[in-house]
């Protein structure tokens, strides 16, 4: 199993959104992937997504407006 | 069967296109399956190169105000729309062009960027497709 990272820090909405569904298509069943970021609505708006895909979310962190969150594929 | 997202692009102005392609990415971002017909104004940006040369639909002031606004969209770091565009095609978007509309307009399938386009259609298409759709939107 792999642990893919993806760095979003400092970017804006769409791309911590599309940079995480990308790397989410990439990885196979199993992978995590690690997405950071400081665009505060991504923060909401990538759980609800894993939401609809029906992906398991590990944990969401922040510390000092940099979020941290895991997904399992 | 996944959702789906279809949309119409019938501006060819910098912001619609722009609010055109967030709305469509963030859509395949959330496992949408998502279409985009290009028509009228909106197929001038699949002409090879035109994709951002495009004004603003308000405030255009003949280039100055789409000059500070894509200088603020610069400062904030938004994506360009080539960018955009394929992220687009990479996550499984499907880019239409409206047949039609080329006639009229002049526009041969040799003056589109056809890396792009997935198919060239009518009405009928759009329609069918909007049916099964669960979000339809006109730009």
């Amino acid at each position: 199993m792999a642990e893919i990272k993806v760095d979003c820090i400092n970017e804006t909405c769409p791309v911590p959104l599309v940079e995480t569904r990308k790397a989410l298509r990439k990885a196979f069943k199993g992978d995590i992937v690690e997405v950071t970021g400081t665009h505060q609505s991504s923060k909401k708006e990538i759980p609800m997504a894993m939401k609809s895909m029906g992906l398991e979310l590990l944990s969401i962190e922040e510390k000092n407006g940099v979020w941290i969150i895991r997904i399992r594929k | 069967m996944n959702k789906k997202a279809t949309l119409i692009v019938h501006s060819g102005d910098l912001d619609k296109v722009y609010s055109a392609f967030i709305i469509g990415l963030g859509a395949l971002s959330m496992g949408m399956d998502v279409s985009m017909y290009f028509t009228f104004w909106g197929l001038e940006r699949l002409k090879e190169g035109k994709l951002d040369k495009a004004p603003l639909s308000r405030m255009n002031m003949f280039g100055l105000g789409r000059w500070m606004i894509r200088r603020k969209m610069k400062q904030a770091g938004v994506a360009s729309l080539d960018k955009m565009l394929k992220d687009f095609v990479e996550l499984g978007g499907k880019i239409l062009a409206c047949d039609m509309t080329m006639e009229i307009m002049g526009v041969n399938k040799e003056n589109l960027r056809n890396d792009v386009i997935s198919d060239y259609c009518g009405v009928g298409i759009y329609i069918k497709e909007a049916m099964e759709s669960d979000v339809t939107l006109f730009i």
